[in-house]
């Protein structure tokens, strides 16, 4: 139902795609709850696999622009993701990179850091895995009835924007359902007239500063003398910014929009809203804030503080590894060079 | 980006050969030909390539194409920009285009004078200069700061550089305040005894300068202190002192010396009598030290250890001695800081082979200057560790801790003269045969080596070669008893045993101890010795990289006394200059925080070197004082929320000129960063 409770007669197209990604993104649409009847009022919805069957071919048939929004979420890690890429930005006016996946390459992403025979030992030859005949995907197969393949992965894993161009960008892992109900508001007040869309290229669905405006904790001058994991703090402070006692929390250097939930409740903001207005690499901006506040001049000291953190890569580049300056490291980027 | 658009700005490119310096390496012309074809699509309307840019002609031509051409963009592919970034932004405001237009980028020190190869180093100047053109389009006009200058000079280091400088300040009649570690100022020259080539006794000519400072109407003298804090910049510092408490009511005491007198508890002298000799618990370091009050040490002081004995009070004819004395912090305002914090001398206990600490009869060149002093423990008899016997032979070793990859690769500059000063003193006062161990005599300036043919005159022998070791194992009857000098005598091409009754180390000079922390107090650097750099090892000795610090002395590097002098003198000048300006042009190179997207996170607070940012408790976010910034970028750099942007070294500067380094070869339209 819109707001001037008529619909238009013929409504907009919305779709919605998964690419690599873990489909939590499509929960969190469902979760803006009864809003979800705004978009079904609004919209026709003409494609989106994990609400309603459609094949890749009725999306084929389609002309051209013919989609008014798209909603797409995950990464490009295979010659599928890629296909679809394209074809819902060739048939789309707007296209969104919905949720840290499509922007940022997200926990899949992680896996640039490795080549894609270290991806495939991972999935098919760990300690938990069973698989005495070491079987492995291959890509293309034949059987008797003729040959059969599936999608080629590639050796990096790409953002959306690296493939296709893009029109708005919503962070968030995945984004808050506040946000995305305020988006369709947003969208549905353009479609009545109501209200102008954003410039291209614009974050949509977030704030204007970091996680630590909306994170209600005490703040002071930072001096980080140590860092430790949340479990090993006998007491964390409730009151006091979690930096500060020594749990590197990724607040300062993520976009607001989520209402800093992570930190409001005792754990520390790991960074799901990606990088501020006009960071180019989150990862590196993170980095030197804090070793900034490391309060020491002694090198050794220092590396000891240093220690505190068990995985850099994965807590200064969780989420944006693929859409970081760097990309990819060296194994996985020798792969695509050749 | 749009990539259909009109280039925005008219660039011109310059390219200079520097005479052969760039263009024996570099194809200028080409590189000036290349710009005009493949930077025409960025703006670039004109190219040339001229043999000096620096010249009154290559500035004219710069100005005359900025008139006639509607220049708004100038990149001039020459020398570092420390040397004529200034030249060349002055041409362009000369030509009504503001200098902060104008970028200079390195093609001699980055490209000419590290490479050898012609053609790839062509490629890499094109990079140089396409990286420029990129980063130059993002230039935006700036309007540089003034700064005014208050009178006041801070003075760190009481020895004879610092009271030098003091002095020349003070004389003009501008307010100095000379700030000291010890008890007195004076530094090593009070120490010696001679000073070399002249033989001047040292206490002789430099009392007289301590008096001056000490009484001056205008230099405030705080010994027994020292900097903790520097808050500020140029032109208007605040300094806070912090004074140790000397346990006398500096305002009561005569300097009778009645207390010293008094006092039962004997320590041994390490600082100023090099172990030595003895000091009381409540002292002065020498008998002409200035200021004349003495110093308690509550290390020692039987009262302060044990709450007995208070002899120097019962005594005291003023009743100046004051037991519950607190340190006392003192804050003055200066607009300029000379620092003339000296050296230390080499430990010649890292050199276990010369024997120092373990073979009684080896004494150290400061332990040695203190024997001849006629003040000294000895009343200037030179005799050895039993404090009578004379020696009869005396071992003089050169380069100490110098000119040896083990300890300090550089050359110490002093060690050659004092230890020709050592031999002649020792043949005068004892009348000893003196060896002198050499590696290479070093002798330069003004009468030094008339002093060494003097003193070769004299019958002092010179070995040329590093002594291997100093020992007293005996081989032959003739060695018991004495140490041994053993040495490769490189000049008659054979080792040498030479028994000796005393030998004298010549240690080198090194940085204070806590040279690197004092950097850091005063935001300057230092050398990967120590040494504080100086703004150009030529043309700019007792400046440095940080506005309104100054350098003076040993500080800077090993230097003799009039060579100290003259920093002294040569610093105090440079600060006359500015307080006689009255202020200070600096540039506007200055970090600015977005208030909508600072989050208030404070992760900047604490790192301002300035102090420069503030925070606003009620709308929980920082501001930066742009009066006190000076665009270190340190802020740029940690701020998570990418919300600092320095002004002349923005994201999108450096990216695009990044961009243009590396991709410059590449079609044009494929370069624009889009990761924004």
């Amino acid at each position: 139902m819109s707001k001037n409770g008529q619909a238009p007669k013929e409504k907009p197209k919305f779709a919605m795609y998964w690419a690599a990604a873990c489909g939590g993104c499509e929960i969190a649409v469902l979760n803006i709850g009864e809003k979800i009847l705004d978009v079904d009022a609004n919209f026709d919805v003409v494609f989106w696999p994990v609400a309603m069957d459609a094949k890749y071919k009725d999306v084929e048939a389609m002309p051209d622009k013919s989609i008014l929004l798209t909603l797409f979420n995950g990464g490009i890690r295979n010659e599928e993701n890629e296909h679809m890429a394209k074809l819902l930005r060739q048939k789309s006016q707007i296209l969104v990179a919905f949720g840290s996946c499509a922007n940022e390459g997200c926990i899949p992403g992680l896996a640039n850091l490795s080549s894609m025979q270290e991806v495939f030992n991972a999935a098919y030859e760990s300690v938990s895995t069973e698989n005495p005949q070491h079987i492995r995907p291959q890509f293309s197969y034949q059987v008797p009835e003729g040959m059969l393949t599936i999608p080629l992965f590639y050796p990096v894993l790409r953002t959306l924007d690296q493939v296709v161009d893009v029109d708005y960008f919503m962070p968030g892992c995945p984004p808050e359902s506040h946000q995305i109900a305020a988006v369709i508001d947003l969208v549905i007040a353009v479609l009545h007239g109501e209200a102008e869309l954003p410039p291209k290229g614009a974050v949509i669905g977030v704030g204007d500063s970091t996680v630590c405006e909306e994170c209600q904790r005490a703040r002071n001058i930072k001096k980080i003398t140590k860092l430790v994991r949340i479990h090993e703090v006998a007491e964390v402070d409730p009151d006091l910014c979690l930096l500060e006692q020594g749990i590197l929390c990724n607040g300062p250097a993520t976009r607001s929009g989520c209402g800093a939930r992570c930190p409001s409740v005792g754990a520390a903001c790991i960074g799901c809203y990606g990088p501020a207005v006009g960071v180019v690499d989150y990862g590196a901006r993170l980095m030197t804030a804090v070793a900034s506040v490391i309060d020491s001049t002694e090198p050794d000291e220092i590396e000891a503080i240093l220690d505190g953190i068990p995985d850099p890569a994965g807590t200064f580049y969780r989420f944006n590894l693929a859409h970081s300056l760097l990309h990819a490291a060296r194994p996985a980027m020798e792969e695509v060079i050749g | 980006m749009n990539d259909q658009a009109e280039p925005k700005e008219r660039i011109g490119v310059y390219v200079c050969h520097c005479g052969s310096n760039i263009a024996a390496t570099v194809d200028v012309a080409d590189v000036a030909v290349w710009a005009k074809e493949r930077l025409g699509d960025e703006g670039v309307v004109i190219t040339h390539d001229y043999k000096f840019m620096c010249s009154s002609l290559g500035q004219e031509l710069i100005e005359r194409d900025i008139k006639e051409e509607g220049l708004t963009r100038v990149v001039v592919a020459a020398c570092s920009p420390h040397l004529h970034e200034k030249t060349f932004r002055t041409a362009c405001a000369r030509a009504g285009l503001n200098p902060y237009l104008c970028e200079l980028v390195s093609i001699r020190e980055q490209v000419s004078w590290v490479h050898s190869d012609r053609q790839a180093a062509t490629e890499k100047a094109k990079a140089v200069v396409a990286g420029g053109v990129e980063r130059v389009i993002h230039n935006e006009p700036l309007e540089p700061l003034h700064i005014p200058i208050h009178p006041a000079t801070l003075v760190v280091g009481g020895g004879i550089a610092g009271i030098q400088a003091a002095l020349e300040l003070a004389d003009s009649g501008h307010q100095v305040y000379l700030v000291e570690r010890e008890p007195s100022i004076g530094g090593h020259m009070a120490q010696f005894d001679k000073t070399f080539p002249t033989m001047d006794c040292a206490a002789c000519i430099l009392t007289p300068k301590m008096v001056d400072a000490g009484g001056h109407p205008h230099i405030d003298l705080f010994t027994w202190s020292e900097v903790v804090r520097v808050d500020g910049f140029v032109g208007n510092f605040t300094v806070t002192i912090r004074q140790k408490p000397r346990y006398i009511d500096t305002d009561l005491c005569t300097g009778c010396g009645i207390c010293w007198e008094k006092c039962p508890k004997r320590v041994i002298d390490d600082v100023y009598e090099a172990g030595l000799g003895y000091r009381k618990a409540v002292y002065t370091p020498f008998a002409q030290a200035v200021p004349k009050y003495p110093v308690i040490d509550p290390e020692n002081c039987t009262y302060f250890i044990n709450g007995k004995c208070r002899a120097c009070e019962k005594f005291c004819p003023t009743d100046a001695i004051k037991f519950d004395q607190e340190e006392e912090f003192i804050t003055v305002q200066v607009g300029n800081i000379i620092l003339a914090t000296g050296f230390d001398l080499f430990d010649a206990r890292r050199v276990p082979q010369y024997g120092y600490g373990r073979l009684a009869n080896v004494f150290t060149s400061l332990e040695f200057e203190r024997l001849c002093n006629a003040a000294g423990p000895t009343n200037g008899q030179i005799v050895m560790r039993d404090g009578v016997t004379k020696p009869e032979l005396v071992a003089v070793i050169h380069c100490v801790g110098s000119r040896d990859r083990n300890y300090n690769n550089y050359c110490s500059v002093i060690c050659c003269m004092s230890s020709l000063k050592f031999a002649h003193l020792v043949k005068e006062r004892t009348g000893a045969r003196v060896y002198n161990f050499y590696i290479d005599m070093r002798t330069a300036f003004k009468d030094y080596d008339e002093f060494y043919q003097r003193v070769l005159e004299e019958g002092t022998i010179f070995v040329r070669g590093r002594v291997a070791e100093v020992t007293d194992a005996a081989r032959l009857p003739s060695e018991d008893g004495k140490l041994i000098v053993q040495v490769e005598d490189t000049l008659a091409g054979r080792q040498r045993r030479i028994p000796v009754d005393m030998v004298i180390l010549s240690a080198g000079l090194e940085p204070r101890h806590d040279a690197k922390a004092v950097a850091h107090q005063f935001g300057i650097s230092c050398s990967a010795n120590g040494w504080f750099i100086e703004r150009h090892p030529k043309l700019d000795p007792v400046a440095t990289m940080t506005e309104g610090i100054f350098i003076a002395g040993t500080v800077q590097g090993p230097k003799d006394i009039p060579a100290s002098v003259s920093q002294g003198a040569a610093a105090a000048a440079r600060v006359l200059g500015r307080i006689n300006k009255g202020e200070i042009e600096l540039e506007p190179v200055r970090a600015t925080i977005d208030a909508r997207h600072c989050s208030g996170c404070r992760i900047c607070n604490g790192l301002c070197p300035f102090n420069a940012i503030i925070f606003h408790e009620d709308a929980m976010v920082s501001e930066i004082n742009h009066a006190l910034c000076q665009g270190c970028g340190t802020c740029v750099a940690a701020c998570p929320a990418g919300a600092i942007s320095g002004s002349s070294f923005s994201n999108e500067q450096i990216m695009s000129q990044i961009e243009g380094l590396l991709l410059f070869d590449r079609p044009v339209r494929s370069r624009h960063f889009s990761a924004v």
